[in-house]
């Protein structure tokens, strides 16, 4: 993964509450393959209408946004499903850092997987986020070094789990250092068959 | 980490006896007892054959076909090539690597979170998961079982563990008796409604109080189920004599002795009188009635008897904006009465409502009565298709005009072609109630069972209560 330090680009304004995992991308689109790029079907039923035609007045159809690489939401970002194509989706579109509210914590989680930032930020700051967006700047910067995100002359702070920081900074992979430490997880199961033998499923029982 | 003497609650005890090691930021890795498959789970697969690894522990992985399987047909080469491809991928996924599979011919196929407790894979003071946020469901038991990314799939896979960082303690009391009539659907809707869609976020829910207590298995394994809708991490609730009864001769569960010790241990499961939790939220039972879905989150959710909220009304301007937007999308007008929305089909199916329980409670609905909409009812499994036929359940359905089908996920997420039509509106029985969830341009409304057969009978929603016969 490649590690998340300071990131500026381009924002994209999407002031909407609760985009769930089932608009990031819609079931039907969970069949394909990867290798052709999720990107295509990012936010696809908001994106496009019935006859596939992209619907105008779509933040993520302005052509400013066709380099954003940071998208900024109301609460409850990724809320629902634990598809990680909802991850895919933003990645493969060019996104590197979501910042809103509130998150889905097995969104927030997949993301960070994938080297995508959740950043959070206040209600009130997210509001103020998406007012400048919408009126003046589209180039924000966001540190992860200082929890730092920097639109025009003001300056907001946003958190995120220590632990997930620590990762994306280094850009890590948790089967990496999972991998090292396969004789604790032999030692763990040794001792846990004798003391919860119910755990053990039989191959012959069915 | 543990045996400090500090009291603890039910999460703790079951996350401290799973705990292989720590690191130095904080993160805990967990070993896992169960890990579940379906065919989402290719990416994961994918993930394994590049780096040509092998499964860890595949007695420990099950797989389930559930997402894709038709439900209007046991014949692979009659649906769509593409989504017979899903279901065969699962099936190569599994035999290649020696993991045991319900699959779309076995007579024990269903719902993976449907299969798993009613196979006695799911037990007490398990870790479980699985590419699947509904993995909540199967803390109804008192294990901690939670939805994973198809990352941390691989990562299962590989390692039979999974770094987590430990999540916050949420206590959710429901006291007082709840009326007749009133089930776990009501309840979890009402609690979702009370805290929001995200007022659980990094939190583990345990549900406790007397309502809670009363319920049956199938009663806690929906209300768990409906955890991951208020944000949770998971939900539990301590097993307790409801438990064992239920566990007990199931197919994959101990028995003899070795039952016995583990139900000596499951035992020592709940929470300590005095453990801490975080946030301790308190609900009185009495106060639940009937409850459905008006908007596109879950918790938009109100009482059969209230109106559609107006965004006049509110000072909020984030909630009058998304109020706005739910009501533009679901077609309704503000102050309209929820029971003069009129519905155009019915669902009866998912994890969430598909257990024996379920069907009987619609079916006592709809017995001698006619639906005036279609629908559709989806056992949780075969097993429950089986036994609902055997109790003459069915008939009852056919006999109102809806569709008996196939066991499967069906038209809760319309991955295998059981699809709301655009526009439609849809009394469901399922968990999400999201923009298009349903199908593209879908209209979605939450309620139990009984509340879905009432809106089929009269075709409209519907408060159930007036429909209940004294004698049921
Ligand atoms: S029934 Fe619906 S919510 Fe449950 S596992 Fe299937 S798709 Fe997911």
């Amino acid at each position: 993964m490649t590690p998340f330090g300071i990131l500026t680009a381009s924002a994209c304004a999407l002031p909407l509450a609760s985009i769930d995992t089932d608009q990031l991308i819609p079931a039907r689109f969970m069949k394909r393959s990867r290798a052709d790029g999720y990107g295509q079907y990012l936010l696809h039923d908001m994106r496009f209408d019935e006859t596939g035609q992209k619907r105008p007045d779509f933040p993520l159809n302005a052509a400013s946004a066709a380099d954003a690489e940071v998208l900024v939401a109301r609460r409850n970002f990724g809320a629902g499903s634990s598809r990680e194509a909802a991850v895919y989706a933003l990645v493969d579109f060019g996104f590197r850092c979501v910042i809103a509210p509130s998150f889905g914590d097995i969104f927030a989680s997949n993301a960070v997987n994938n080297g995508l930032l959740p950043a959070k930020v206040s209600e009130a700051d997210a509001e103020e986020i998406l007012a400048l967006l919408q009126s003046s700047a589209t180039t924000i910067t966001v540190d992860l070094h200082d929890g730092l995100i920097r639109l025009g002359n003001r300056t907001f702070t946003f958190s995120i789990d220590p632990i997930w920081r620590t990762k994306l900074l280094n850009g890590w992979d948790d089967l990496d250092l999972t991998a090292s430490l396969t004789g604790d997880i032999a030692r763990f199961e040794q001792q846990d068959a004798g003391a919860r033998p119910w755990i053990q499923l039989q191959d012959g029982s069915d | 980490m543990t045996g400090t003497g500090q009291p603890r609650t039910l999460f703790d005890k079951v996350w401290d006896a799973h705990v292989v090691t720590r690191r130095e930021d904080g993160a805990e890795l967990l070993f896992i007892d169960r890990h579940l498959v379906h065919e989402g789970s290719f990416h994961a697969f994918n993930k394994l054959k590049e780096k040509r690894a092998k499964v860890r522990r595949p007695d420990l992985t099950i797989g389930v076909a559930d997402h894709y399987v038709p439900t209007r047909t046991r014949i692979l080469s009659e649906i769509a090539p593409e989504v017979a491809g899903m279901i065969r991928q699962l099936d190569d996924n599994c035999r290649a690597n020696g993991i045991r599979i319900f699959g779309f011919d076995d007579p024990r196929q269903g719902i993976v979170h449907v299969v798993g407790p009613e196979q006695g894979l799911t037990l007490p003071g398990l870790t479980m998961v699985c590419g699947d946020s509904h993995t909540s469901t199967h803390g109804a038991f008192g294990a901690l079982a939670f939805g994973i990314g198809a990352s941390e799939v691989a990562h299962v896979l590989l390692t039979q563990s999974l770094w987590q960082k430990k999540p916050k303690r949420m206590r959710i009391t429901v006291d007082g008796d709840t009326a007749p009539g009133i089930t776990a659907k009501d309840i979890a809707l009402s609690i979702i409604a009370a805290i929001g869609a995200d007022g659980a976020q990094g939190h583990a829910i345990e549900y406790a109080g007397r309502a809670i207590r009363a319920l049956s298995m199938e009663g806690r394994l929906t209300l768990c189920n409906l955890s991951i809708e208020s944000g949770a991490r998971c939900g539990m609730i301590a097993p307790d004599e409801t438990t064992f009864a239920y566990v007990t001769g199931r197919p994959f569960a101990p028995g003899g002795d070795v039952l016995d010790r583990a139900i000596a241990a499951w035992r020592e499961l709940a929470s300590d009188a005095d453990a801490a939790f975080d946030r301790a939220i308190l609900i009185d039972g009495r106060d639940i009635a009937p409850t459905v879905t008006w908007g596109i989150s879950p918790e938009d959710a109100l009482p059969i008897t209230a109106s559609v909220p107006d965004p006049a009304a509110t000072d909020d301007a984030s909630r009058a904006s998304h109020i706005r937007e739910a009501i533009d999308y679901m077609g309704l007008r503000p102050g309209q009465a929820l029971e003069t929305i009129q519905i155009d089909r019915v669902f009866i199916g998912s994890c969430t409502n598909s257990r024996i329980e379920d069907l009987r409670a619609a079916a006592s609905v709809l017995a001698g009565r006619k639906a005036r909409v279609p629908g559709l009812v989806s056992p949780g499994s075969h097993l429950v298709k089986q036994q609902a036929e055997q109790e003459g359940l069915d008939r009852i359905f056919i006999d109102a005009g809806l569709d008996w089908v196939g066991a499967g996920c069906s038209m809760c997420v319309g991955m295998n072609g059981d699809l709301v039509p655009a526009g439609e509106r849809c009394a469901s029985t399922t968990n999400r109630n999201f923009k298009g969830r349903q199908g593209p341009g879908a209209r979605t409304h939450l309620m139990s069972p009984a509340m879905a057969a009432a809106a089929a009978v009269t075709g409209r929603l519907t408060d159930v209560r007036p429909l209940l016969r004294s004698d049921a």
